[in-house]
Protein backbone atom coordinates (compact mmCIF):
# COMPACT_ATOMS: atom_id res chain seq x y z
CA UNK A 1 0.00 0.00 0.00
CA UNK A 2 0.95 3.68 -0.70
CA UNK A 3 1.40 6.42 1.75
CA UNK A 4 -0.82 8.50 -0.86
CA UNK A 5 -3.70 8.46 -3.12
CA UNK A 6 -6.00 10.72 -5.07
CA UNK A 7 -8.56 9.02 -3.68
CA UNK A 8 -9.15 6.42 -0.42
CA UNK A 9 -12.23 4.72 -0.05
CA UNK A 10 -13.35 2.81 3.21
CA UNK A 11 -15.40 -0.06 2.51
CA UNK A 12 -15.64 -2.49 -0.35
CA UNK A 13 -19.28 -3.06 -0.69
CA UNK A 14 -21.21 -1.78 -3.81
CA UNK A 15 -20.48 1.63 -3.00
CA UNK A 16 -17.21 1.69 -2.64
CA UNK A 17 -16.72 -1.00 -5.24
CA UNK A 18 -18.57 1.75 -7.67
CA UNK A 19 -16.66 5.00 -6.59
CA UNK A 20 -13.07 3.27 -6.99
CA UNK A 21 -14.04 1.99 -10.41
CA UNK A 22 -15.45 5.73 -11.86
CA UNK A 23 -12.33 6.87 -10.10
CA UNK A 24 -9.75 4.64 -11.43
CA UNK A 25 -11.29 4.94 -15.26
CA UNK A 26 -11.18 8.74 -15.34
CA UNK A 27 -7.18 7.92 -13.99
CA UNK A 28 -6.51 9.03 -10.79
CA UNK A 29 -5.52 6.66 -8.34
CA UNK A 30 -8.03 4.85 -5.98
CA UNK A 31 -7.72 2.56 -3.28
CA UNK A 32 -9.78 0.97 -1.46
CA UNK A 33 -9.43 -0.89 2.29
CA UNK A 34 -11.97 -3.70 3.01
CA UNK A 35 -11.59 -4.82 6.76
CA UNK A 36 -13.33 -8.00 5.87
CA UNK A 37 -10.91 -11.26 4.32
CA UNK A 38 -13.66 -11.55 1.87
CA UNK A 39 -15.89 -9.20 -0.58
CA UNK A 40 -19.55 -9.57 0.11
CA UNK A 41 -19.36 -12.41 2.56
CA UNK A 42 -21.02 -12.95 4.97
CA UNK A 43 -24.18 -11.73 3.34
CA UNK A 44 -26.06 -8.85 4.91
CA UNK A 45 -29.05 -8.98 2.46
CA UNK A 46 -31.78 -10.46 0.91
CA UNK A 47 -30.52 -9.48 -2.48
CA UNK A 48 -33.35 -8.04 -4.51
CA UNK A 49 -33.22 -5.02 -6.85
CA UNK A 50 -35.15 -3.60 -9.83
CA UNK A 51 -34.54 -4.40 -13.47
CA UNK A 52 -34.03 -1.04 -14.36
CA UNK A 53 -32.38 0.12 -11.09
CA UNK A 54 -29.66 -2.69 -12.12
CA UNK A 55 -29.54 -1.89 -16.08
CA UNK A 56 -28.22 1.72 -15.28
CA UNK A 57 -24.55 0.77 -14.52
CA UNK A 58 -24.05 -2.49 -16.86
CA UNK A 59 -24.89 -3.13 -20.08
CA UNK A 60 -25.16 -6.56 -19.61
CA UNK A 61 -26.20 -8.26 -16.53
CA UNK A 62 -23.73 -11.25 -15.78
CA UNK A 63 -25.98 -14.31 -15.34
CA UNK A 64 -24.06 -15.50 -12.47
CA UNK A 65 -24.57 -12.52 -10.49
CA UNK A 66 -28.80 -13.51 -10.78
CA UNK A 67 -30.16 -16.36 -8.34
CA UNK A 68 -33.97 -15.74 -9.22
CA UNK A 69 -35.84 -13.49 -12.04
CA UNK A 70 -39.33 -11.93 -10.46
CA UNK A 71 -41.88 -11.68 -12.42
CA UNK A 72 -44.54 -10.39 -9.98
CA UNK A 73 -44.98 -9.56 -6.30
CA UNK A 74 -47.56 -10.72 -3.40
CA UNK A 75 -48.48 -8.76 -0.59
CA UNK A 76 -50.30 -11.02 2.54
CA UNK A 77 -52.46 -8.46 4.74
CA UNK A 78 -52.02 -9.19 8.73
CA UNK A 79 -55.85 -11.27 8.36
CA UNK A 80 -53.69 -13.52 5.99
CA UNK A 81 -55.59 -12.17 2.52
CA UNK A 82 -53.08 -11.65 0.12
CA UNK A 83 -53.04 -9.70 -3.35
CA UNK A 84 -50.65 -10.28 -6.25
CA UNK A 85 -49.02 -6.83 -8.05
CA UNK A 86 -48.13 -7.65 -11.79
CA UNK A 87 -45.89 -5.47 -14.04
CA UNK A 88 -48.86 -3.75 -16.70
CA UNK A 89 -47.22 -6.06 -19.63
CA UNK A 90 -47.11 -9.61 -19.10
CA UNK A 91 -43.74 -11.47 -18.94
CA UNK A 92 -41.36 -8.91 -18.26
CA UNK A 93 -38.99 -9.29 -15.80
CA UNK A 94 -39.26 -6.58 -12.87
CA UNK A 95 -36.16 -7.54 -10.49
CA UNK A 96 -33.99 -9.79 -9.73
CA UNK A 97 -32.68 -11.33 -6.78
CA UNK A 98 -29.14 -11.43 -6.79
CA UNK A 99 -26.21 -13.44 -5.27
CA UNK A 100 -24.30 -10.63 -3.93
CA UNK A 101 -21.10 -13.39 -3.03
CA UNK A 102 -20.62 -13.08 -6.81
CA UNK A 103 -22.28 -9.45 -7.66
CA UNK A 104 -20.18 -8.00 -5.07
CA UNK A 105 -16.50 -9.59 -5.63
CA UNK A 106 -17.01 -8.84 -9.62
CA UNK A 107 -17.77 -5.39 -8.81
CA UNK A 108 -14.43 -4.92 -6.98
CA UNK A 109 -12.97 -6.97 -9.47
CA UNK A 110 -14.05 -4.53 -12.02
CA UNK A 111 -12.24 -1.62 -10.03
CA UNK A 112 -9.33 -3.21 -10.03
CA UNK A 113 -9.56 -4.15 -13.81
CA UNK A 114 -9.70 -0.32 -14.15
CA UNK A 115 -6.37 0.10 -12.09
CA UNK A 116 -7.83 0.75 -8.85
CA UNK A 117 -6.30 -0.91 -5.46
CA UNK A 118 -7.97 -2.83 -3.25
CA UNK A 119 -6.42 -4.36 0.21
CA UNK A 120 -8.80 -6.68 2.20
CA UNK A 121 -8.94 -7.57 5.86
CA UNK A 122 -7.17 -4.20 6.14
CA UNK A 123 -9.40 -1.76 8.61
CA UNK A 124 -9.67 2.30 9.10
CA UNK A 125 -9.06 2.76 12.69
CA UNK A 126 -9.09 6.08 12.73
CA UNK A 127 -8.96 9.41 9.96
CA UNK A 128 -6.57 12.01 9.74
CA UNK A 129 -7.96 15.11 10.60
CA UNK A 130 -6.08 18.56 10.36
CA UNK A 131 -7.52 22.26 10.65
CA UNK A 132 -11.10 20.44 10.50
CA UNK A 133 -9.81 18.48 6.96
CA UNK A 134 -9.95 14.96 6.19
CA UNK A 135 -6.37 14.30 4.89
CA UNK A 136 -6.27 10.57 4.74
CA UNK A 137 -7.05 7.49 7.75
CA UNK A 138 -5.10 5.36 10.32
CA UNK A 139 -4.96 1.72 7.98
CA UNK A 140 -4.65 -0.91 10.00
CA UNK A 141 -3.02 -3.84 8.00
CA UNK A 142 -1.85 -7.18 9.54
CA UNK A 143 -1.17 -5.77 12.96
CA UNK A 144 0.41 -2.81 11.68
CA UNK A 145 -1.29 0.85 11.53
CA UNK A 146 0.19 3.29 8.83
CA UNK A 147 -0.98 6.59 7.36
CA UNK A 148 -2.47 6.70 4.23
CA UNK A 149 -2.96 10.19 2.55
CA UNK A 150 -5.30 11.11 0.05
CA UNK A 151 -7.19 14.33 -1.39
CA UNK A 152 -10.50 13.28 -0.75
CA UNK A 153 -11.72 9.75 1.53
CA UNK A 154 -14.94 8.14 0.48
CA UNK A 155 -16.40 6.93 3.55
CA UNK A 156 -18.63 3.69 2.17
CA UNK A 157 -18.15 2.13 5.40
CA UNK A 158 -21.73 0.84 5.29
CA UNK A 159 -24.58 0.46 8.07
CA UNK A 160 -21.93 0.91 10.79
CA UNK A 161 -20.63 4.27 9.51
CA UNK A 162 -17.84 4.60 11.97
CA UNK A 163 -15.05 6.72 9.56
CA UNK A 164 -17.53 10.00 9.54
CA UNK A 165 -17.63 9.39 13.22
CA UNK A 166 -13.79 9.69 13.40
CA UNK A 167 -14.54 12.82 10.79
CA UNK A 168 -16.79 14.48 13.74
CA UNK A 169 -20.02 13.40 12.22
CA UNK A 170 -22.40 12.00 13.95
CA UNK A 171 -24.25 8.84 12.01
CA UNK A 172 -26.12 7.37 14.77
CA UNK A 173 -29.58 5.58 13.48
CA UNK A 174 -32.38 6.42 16.30
CA UNK A 175 -33.00 2.79 18.16
CA UNK A 176 -36.83 2.99 16.21
CA UNK A 177 -35.08 3.48 12.37
CA UNK A 178 -32.99 0.68 12.70
CA UNK A 179 -34.69 -2.51 11.31
CA UNK A 180 -33.15 -5.32 12.63
CA UNK A 181 -32.89 -8.10 10.67
CA UNK A 182 -32.35 -12.06 10.22
CA UNK A 183 -33.07 -14.26 7.52
CA UNK A 184 -32.11 -17.89 6.94
CA UNK A 185 -31.28 -19.18 2.91
CA UNK A 186 -33.56 -22.26 3.19
CA UNK A 187 -33.80 -24.61 0.61
CA UNK A 188 -36.26 -27.23 -0.14
CA UNK A 189 -39.15 -25.50 0.27
CA UNK A 190 -42.51 -25.22 -1.74
CA UNK A 191 -42.08 -21.73 -3.19
CA UNK A 192 -43.52 -19.28 -6.09
CA UNK A 193 -40.25 -19.53 -7.96
CA UNK A 194 -40.72 -15.79 -9.81
CA UNK A 195 -42.43 -13.81 -7.03
CA UNK A 196 -41.25 -12.11 -4.13
CA UNK A 197 -43.86 -12.18 -0.96
CA UNK A 198 -43.95 -9.75 1.71
CA UNK A 199 -46.02 -9.93 5.00
CA UNK A 200 -47.18 -7.00 7.01
CA UNK A 201 -48.56 -7.02 10.86
CA UNK A 202 -47.73 -6.16 13.93
CA UNK A 203 -47.70 -9.80 14.84
CA UNK A 204 -45.76 -11.07 12.53
CA UNK A 205 -43.50 -7.92 11.82
CA UNK A 206 -43.60 -5.27 14.08
CA UNK A 207 -43.16 -2.17 12.18
CA UNK A 208 -41.07 -4.22 9.34
CA UNK A 209 -41.76 -6.75 7.24
CA UNK A 210 -41.64 -10.65 6.30
CA UNK A 211 -39.90 -11.54 2.74
CA UNK A 212 -39.45 -14.48 0.56
CA UNK A 213 -37.12 -13.93 -1.96
CA UNK A 214 -36.81 -16.68 -4.69
CA UNK A 215 -33.07 -17.88 -5.03
CA UNK A 216 -34.25 -21.31 -7.13
CA UNK A 217 -37.27 -23.34 -7.62
CA UNK A 218 -37.26 -24.75 -4.25
CA UNK A 219 -34.78 -22.52 -2.24
CA UNK A 220 -35.57 -19.01 -1.14
CA UNK A 221 -34.09 -15.81 1.66
CA UNK A 222 -36.72 -15.90 4.32
CA UNK A 223 -36.19 -13.17 6.57
CA UNK A 224 -37.84 -10.31 8.97
CA UNK A 225 -36.96 -6.86 9.91
CA UNK A 226 -38.63 -5.12 12.67
CA UNK A 227 -37.84 -2.05 14.59
CA UNK A 228 -35.29 -1.93 17.27
CA UNK A 229 -37.53 -0.40 19.84
CA UNK A 230 -39.63 -3.62 18.89
CA UNK A 231 -36.88 -5.69 19.79
CA UNK A 232 -36.72 -7.14 22.83
CA UNK A 233 -35.85 -10.84 24.77
CA UNK A 234 -38.33 -13.42 23.21
CA UNK A 235 -39.04 -11.19 20.33
CA UNK A 236 -36.15 -10.50 18.36
CA UNK A 237 -36.11 -10.88 15.16
CA UNK A 238 -34.38 -14.02 15.12
CA UNK A 239 -37.24 -14.98 17.29
CA UNK A 240 -40.42 -13.84 14.63
CA UNK A 241 -38.65 -15.85 11.73
CA UNK A 242 -38.04 -19.02 13.76
CA UNK A 243 -42.15 -19.17 14.60
CA UNK A 244 -42.71 -17.60 10.58
CA UNK A 245 -40.05 -20.65 9.67
CA UNK A 246 -42.05 -23.27 12.02
CA UNK A 247 -45.84 -22.56 11.24
CA UNK A 248 -44.64 -22.05 7.21
CA UNK A 249 -41.89 -23.96 6.22
CA UNK A 250 -41.27 -26.92 8.89
CA UNK A 251 -39.33 -29.28 6.50
CA UNK A 252 -37.17 -26.71 5.11
CA UNK A 253 -33.21 -26.49 5.18
CA UNK A 254 -31.67 -23.79 6.69
CA UNK A 255 -28.54 -23.45 4.95
CA UNK A 256 -26.93 -19.45 5.95
CA UNK A 257 -28.14 -17.65 8.70
CA UNK A 258 -27.86 -13.73 7.74
CA UNK A 259 -28.07 -11.02 10.27
CA UNK A 260 -27.52 -7.23 10.47
CA UNK A 261 -29.11 -3.75 10.26
CA UNK A 262 -31.04 -1.75 7.70
CA UNK A 263 -31.18 2.23 8.85
CA UNK A 264 -35.03 3.67 7.37
CA UNK A 265 -34.09 7.08 9.07
CA UNK A 266 -34.05 10.02 7.15
CA UNK A 267 -30.23 10.27 5.56
CA UNK A 268 -27.35 12.22 7.22
CA UNK A 269 -28.04 16.25 7.53
CA UNK A 270 -24.93 16.61 5.37
CA UNK A 271 -22.93 14.05 3.18
CA UNK A 272 -19.53 15.88 2.74
CA UNK A 273 -17.20 17.17 4.62
CA UNK A 274 -13.67 19.34 3.88
CA UNK A 275 -11.52 16.02 1.94
CA UNK A 276 -14.66 14.07 2.71
CA UNK A 277 -17.49 12.23 1.01
CA UNK A 278 -20.17 9.60 2.50
CA UNK A 279 -22.02 7.51 0.28
CA UNK A 280 -24.28 4.39 0.67
CA UNK A 281 -25.70 2.99 3.71
CA UNK A 282 -22.92 5.07 5.54
CA UNK A 283 -24.73 7.86 4.43
CA UNK A 284 -27.97 6.38 5.78
CA UNK A 285 -29.43 6.49 2.17
CA UNK A 286 -31.08 2.98 1.79
CA UNK A 287 -35.06 3.58 1.27
CA UNK A 288 -37.28 3.85 4.14
CA UNK A 289 -40.18 1.88 3.18
CA UNK A 290 -38.43 -1.26 1.44
CA UNK A 291 -34.81 -1.26 3.25
CA UNK A 292 -33.27 -1.41 0.17
CA UNK A 293 -29.58 0.00 -0.88
CA UNK A 294 -27.90 -1.58 -2.94
CA UNK A 295 -29.13 0.71 -5.84
CA UNK A 296 -28.36 3.53 -3.76
CA UNK A 297 -25.52 2.97 -2.37
CA UNK A 298 -24.31 2.10 -6.26
CA UNK A 299 -25.72 5.56 -7.63
CA UNK A 300 -23.98 7.66 -4.99
CA UNK A 301 -20.76 5.58 -4.93
CA UNK A 302 -20.44 6.92 -8.57
CA UNK A 303 -21.73 9.70 -8.01
CA UNK A 304 -19.59 10.50 -5.29
CA UNK A 305 -15.98 9.49 -7.47
CA UNK A 306 -16.83 11.55 -10.07
CA UNK A 307 -17.34 14.75 -8.30
CA UNK A 308 -14.11 14.00 -6.48
CA UNK A 309 -12.58 13.88 -9.77
CA UNK A 310 -13.89 17.08 -10.87
CA UNK A 311 -12.87 18.68 -7.74
CA UNK A 312 -9.18 17.10 -7.17
CA UNK A 313 -9.18 18.50 -11.53
CA UNK A 314 -9.81 21.76 -9.72
CA UNK A 315 -7.40 21.45 -7.04
CA UNK A 316 -10.26 22.44 -4.38
CA UNK A 317 -11.70 19.81 -2.32
CA UNK A 318 -13.49 22.13 0.44
CA UNK A 319 -16.76 21.16 1.61
CA UNK A 320 -18.35 24.43 -0.36
CA UNK A 321 -16.61 22.36 -3.54
CA UNK A 322 -18.06 19.10 -2.93
CA UNK A 323 -21.61 19.75 -2.00
CA UNK A 324 -22.60 19.49 -5.42
CA UNK A 325 -22.65 15.93 -4.80
CA UNK A 326 -24.61 16.51 -1.33
CA UNK A 327 -27.19 18.91 -4.03
CA UNK A 328 -27.12 16.46 -6.47
CA UNK A 329 -27.86 12.94 -5.50
CA UNK A 330 -30.88 15.19 -2.88
CA UNK A 331 -32.35 16.57 -6.38
CA UNK A 332 -32.35 13.13 -8.57
CA UNK A 333 -35.07 10.18 -8.46
CA UNK A 334 -33.58 8.36 -5.74
CA UNK A 335 -33.39 11.74 -3.53
CA UNK A 336 -36.79 12.66 -4.07
CA UNK A 337 -38.08 8.87 -3.38
CA UNK A 338 -36.00 8.78 -0.37
CA UNK A 339 -37.64 11.99 1.34
CA UNK A 340 -41.48 10.55 0.00
CA UNK A 341 -40.52 7.08 1.16
CA UNK A 342 -39.86 8.57 4.81
CA UNK A 343 -42.90 10.41 5.18
CA UNK A 344 -44.69 7.58 3.87
CA UNK A 345 -43.20 5.48 5.95
CA UNK A 346 -43.79 7.55 8.95
CA UNK A 347 -47.65 7.03 8.36
CA UNK A 348 -47.35 3.22 7.99
CA UNK A 349 -45.84 1.85 10.58
CA UNK A 350 -48.38 3.90 12.82
CA UNK A 351 -51.17 1.76 11.31
CA UNK A 352 -53.10 -0.62 13.72
CA UNK A 353 -53.58 -4.27 12.11
CA UNK A 354 -57.10 -2.98 11.28
CA UNK A 355 -56.48 -0.55 9.22
CA UNK A 356 -53.76 -1.97 6.94
CA UNK A 357 -56.51 -4.96 6.76
CA UNK A 358 -59.06 -2.51 5.19
CA UNK A 359 -56.71 -0.77 3.23
CA UNK A 360 -55.31 -3.94 1.82
CA UNK A 361 -58.39 -5.28 1.17
CA UNK A 362 -59.67 -2.70 -0.46
CA UNK A 363 -57.18 -3.90 -3.77
CA UNK A 364 -57.45 -6.69 -5.76
CA UNK A 365 -54.81 -7.77 -7.92
CA UNK A 366 -52.97 -4.84 -9.69
CA UNK A 367 -51.16 -4.28 -13.20
CA UNK A 368 -48.57 -1.84 -12.55
CA UNK A 369 -47.00 0.50 -15.00
CA UNK A 370 -44.22 1.06 -13.31
CA UNK A 371 -43.16 -1.53 -10.77
CA UNK A 372 -42.51 0.54 -7.80
CA UNK A 373 -43.71 1.18 -4.39
CA UNK A 374 -44.64 4.75 -5.70
CA UNK A 375 -47.17 3.54 -8.20
CA UNK A 376 -48.39 0.74 -4.92
CA UNK A 377 -49.31 3.63 -2.92
CA UNK A 378 -50.99 5.79 -5.43
CA UNK A 379 -53.21 3.02 -6.29
CA UNK A 380 -53.76 2.30 -2.15
CA UNK A 381 -54.38 6.18 -1.68
CA UNK A 382 -56.85 5.76 -5.23
CA UNK A 383 -58.58 3.48 -3.45
CA UNK A 384 -58.73 4.37 0.10
CA UNK A 385 -58.76 7.87 0.07
CA UNK A 386 -60.50 8.13 3.70
CA UNK A 387 -58.54 5.92 5.90
CA UNK A 388 -55.21 7.31 3.99
CA UNK A 389 -56.18 11.18 4.94
CA UNK A 390 -53.11 11.44 7.16
CA UNK A 391 -51.60 11.13 4.04
CA UNK A 392 -52.68 14.50 2.61
CA UNK A 393 -49.33 15.68 4.43
CA UNK A 394 -47.39 13.92 1.90
CA UNK A 395 -50.13 14.62 -1.46
CA UNK A 396 -47.55 17.42 -2.78
CA UNK A 397 -45.13 14.39 -3.81
CA UNK A 398 -47.80 12.74 -5.96
CA UNK A 399 -48.56 15.80 -8.54
CA UNK B 1 -20.67 -2.90 31.73
CA UNK B 2 -21.61 -4.48 28.15
CA UNK B 3 -20.81 -7.72 27.97
CA UNK B 4 -20.57 -9.53 24.64
CA UNK B 5 -21.58 -13.15 24.11
CA UNK B 6 -19.24 -13.86 21.73
CA UNK B 7 -20.70 -17.78 21.10
CA UNK B 8 -24.22 -15.67 19.96
CA UNK B 9 -22.76 -12.42 18.03
CA UNK B 10 -22.83 -13.01 14.19
CA UNK B 11 -21.15 -10.11 13.80
CA UNK B 12 -23.41 -8.00 11.98
CA UNK B 13 -23.00 -4.38 12.82
CA UNK B 14 -26.57 -3.21 13.93
CA UNK B 15 -25.68 -1.80 16.95
CA UNK B 16 -22.87 -0.46 16.25
CA UNK B 17 -24.87 2.05 14.52
CA UNK B 18 -27.43 3.15 17.30
CA UNK B 19 -24.64 3.09 20.06
CA UNK B 20 -25.11 7.23 20.68
CA UNK B 21 -21.33 6.77 22.15
CA UNK B 22 -19.88 5.12 19.69
CA UNK B 23 -18.53 2.79 22.15
CA UNK B 24 -19.03 -0.06 19.45
CA UNK B 25 -15.99 -1.56 17.31
CA UNK B 26 -16.70 -4.09 14.41
CA UNK B 27 -13.45 -5.89 14.21
CA UNK B 28 -14.16 -7.91 11.19
CA UNK B 29 -15.30 -11.01 12.97
CA UNK B 30 -15.72 -9.62 16.74
CA UNK B 31 -17.01 -6.79 18.66
CA UNK B 32 -15.30 -4.81 21.17
CA UNK B 33 -16.66 -2.35 23.87
CA UNK B 34 -14.99 0.85 24.89
CA UNK B 35 -15.89 0.74 28.63
CA UNK B 36 -14.63 4.39 29.00
CA UNK B 37 -17.01 5.68 26.40
CA UNK B 38 -20.43 3.44 27.34
CA UNK B 39 -22.83 4.81 29.23
CA UNK B 40 -24.82 1.39 29.68
CA UNK B 41 -27.28 3.24 27.44
CA UNK B 42 -28.78 -0.55 26.75
CA UNK B 43 -29.65 0.22 23.28
CA UNK B 44 -27.43 -2.19 22.07
CA UNK B 45 -28.80 -4.39 23.98
CA UNK B 46 -32.12 -4.24 22.26
CA UNK B 47 -31.01 -4.04 18.41
CA UNK B 48 -29.10 -7.15 18.60
CA UNK B 49 -30.86 -9.85 16.37
CA UNK B 50 -30.15 -12.34 17.96
CA UNK B 51 -29.59 -11.50 21.34
CA UNK B 52 -25.92 -11.06 21.97
CA UNK B 53 -25.13 -8.37 24.33
CA UNK B 54 -26.15 -8.46 28.15
CA UNK B 55 -25.45 -5.38 30.76
CA UNK B 56 -23.58 -6.89 34.00
CA UNK B 57 -24.49 -5.44 37.04
CA UNK B 58 -21.02 -5.41 38.28
CA UNK B 59 -19.78 -1.12 37.48
C1 LIG C 1 -31.05 -8.25 6.18
C2 LIG C 1 -30.84 -7.22 5.11
C3 LIG C 1 -31.56 -7.31 3.92
C4 LIG C 1 -31.37 -6.38 2.90
N1 LIG C 1 -32.04 -6.56 1.73
C5 LIG C 1 -31.83 -5.72 0.69
C6 LIG C 1 -32.44 -5.96 -0.57
O1 LIG C 1 -33.15 -6.94 -0.78
N2 LIG C 1 -32.20 -5.07 -1.57
C7 LIG C 1 -31.39 -3.99 -1.41
O2 LIG C 1 -31.22 -3.20 -2.36
N3 LIG C 1 -30.78 -3.75 -0.22
C8 LIG C 1 -30.97 -4.59 0.83
N4 LIG C 1 -30.33 -4.38 2.02
C9 LIG C 1 -29.46 -3.20 2.15
C10 LIG C 1 -28.12 -3.41 1.42
O3 LIG C 1 -27.50 -4.59 1.87
C11 LIG C 1 -27.21 -2.21 1.66
O4 LIG C 1 -27.94 -1.04 1.43
C12 LIG C 1 -25.97 -2.21 0.77
O5 LIG C 1 -25.14 -3.29 1.01
C13 LIG C 1 -25.20 -0.92 1.01
O6 LIG C 1 -24.01 -0.91 0.31
P1 LIG C 1 -22.78 -0.07 0.86
O7 LIG C 1 -21.71 -0.21 -0.17
O8 LIG C 1 -23.22 1.27 1.27
O9 LIG C 1 -22.35 -0.81 2.21
P2 LIG C 1 -21.96 -2.32 2.51
O10 LIG C 1 -22.39 -3.22 1.43
O11 LIG C 1 -22.43 -2.59 3.87
O12 LIG C 1 -20.37 -2.30 2.51
C14 LIG C 1 -19.63 -1.65 3.51
C15 LIG C 1 -18.30 -2.34 3.65
O13 LIG C 1 -17.43 -1.54 4.44
C16 LIG C 1 -16.64 -2.38 5.24
N5 LIG C 1 -16.13 -1.58 6.36
C17 LIG C 1 -16.85 -1.05 7.39
N6 LIG C 1 -16.06 -0.35 8.21
C18 LIG C 1 -14.79 -0.43 7.70
C19 LIG C 1 -13.52 0.08 8.13
N7 LIG C 1 -13.40 0.82 9.23
N8 LIG C 1 -12.44 -0.21 7.37
C20 LIG C 1 -12.55 -0.97 6.25
N9 LIG C 1 -13.73 -1.47 5.81
C21 LIG C 1 -14.83 -1.21 6.52
C22 LIG C 1 -17.60 -3.47 5.65
O14 LIG C 1 -16.89 -4.63 6.05
C23 LIG C 1 -18.40 -3.68 4.37
O15 LIG C 1 -17.85 -4.68 3.55
C24 LIG C 1 -30.48 -5.29 3.08
C25 LIG C 1 -29.77 -5.18 4.27
C26 LIG C 1 -29.93 -6.14 5.29
C27 LIG C 1 -29.14 -6.01 6.54
S1 LIG D 1 -26.09 -6.58 16.81
FE1 LIG D 1 -25.72 -8.47 17.97
S2 LIG D 1 -25.02 -9.96 16.45
FE2 LIG D 1 -24.84 -7.93 15.50
S3 LIG D 1 -22.71 -7.32 15.97
FE3 LIG D 1 -24.00 -6.46 17.57
S4 LIG D 1 -23.93 -8.01 19.21
FE4 LIG D 1 -23.20 -9.02 17.36
S1 LIG E 1 -24.91 0.44 26.30
FE1 LIG E 1 -25.28 2.30 25.06
S2 LIG E 1 -23.32 3.39 25.12
FE2 LIG E 1 -22.90 1.30 25.81
S3 LIG E 1 -22.24 0.22 23.96
FE3 LIG E 1 -24.46 -0.11 24.17
S4 LIG E 1 -25.41 1.50 22.97
FE4 LIG E 1 -23.27 2.10 23.30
Amino acid sequence: MKSEYDILIIGGGPGGALAAKTAAEAGLSACIVEKRPAIGVPVRCAEGIGEDLIGEFFDEVDPKWISAKIERAKLIAPDGSSFYLDPAMAGNEVGYVLDRKFFDRDLIWQAVDAGAECYVRTRAVDAIVEDGVVKGAIIEYAGKQQEVRAKIVIAADGVESKFSRYCGIDTTVPLRELETCAQYLMTDIDIEPGVTVFYVGRDVAPEGYIWIFPKGERSANVGIGISGTQSKDGKRAKDYLDKYVQENFPEGKTIELIIGGVSVCQPLECTVGDGLIIVGDAARLSDPITGGGIYNAMYTGKLAAEVAVECIGKEDCSKKALMIYDETWRGSRMGKALDRNYQIKEIFVKLEDKQLNAILNSVNNLAMKEFSTLSLIKELIKLNPKILKDLAGVKKYFD
Amino acid sequence: MIVIRREICGYCGACVSVCPEAALELVDAYLEVDAEKCKNCRICVRVCPLGALEVSDEE
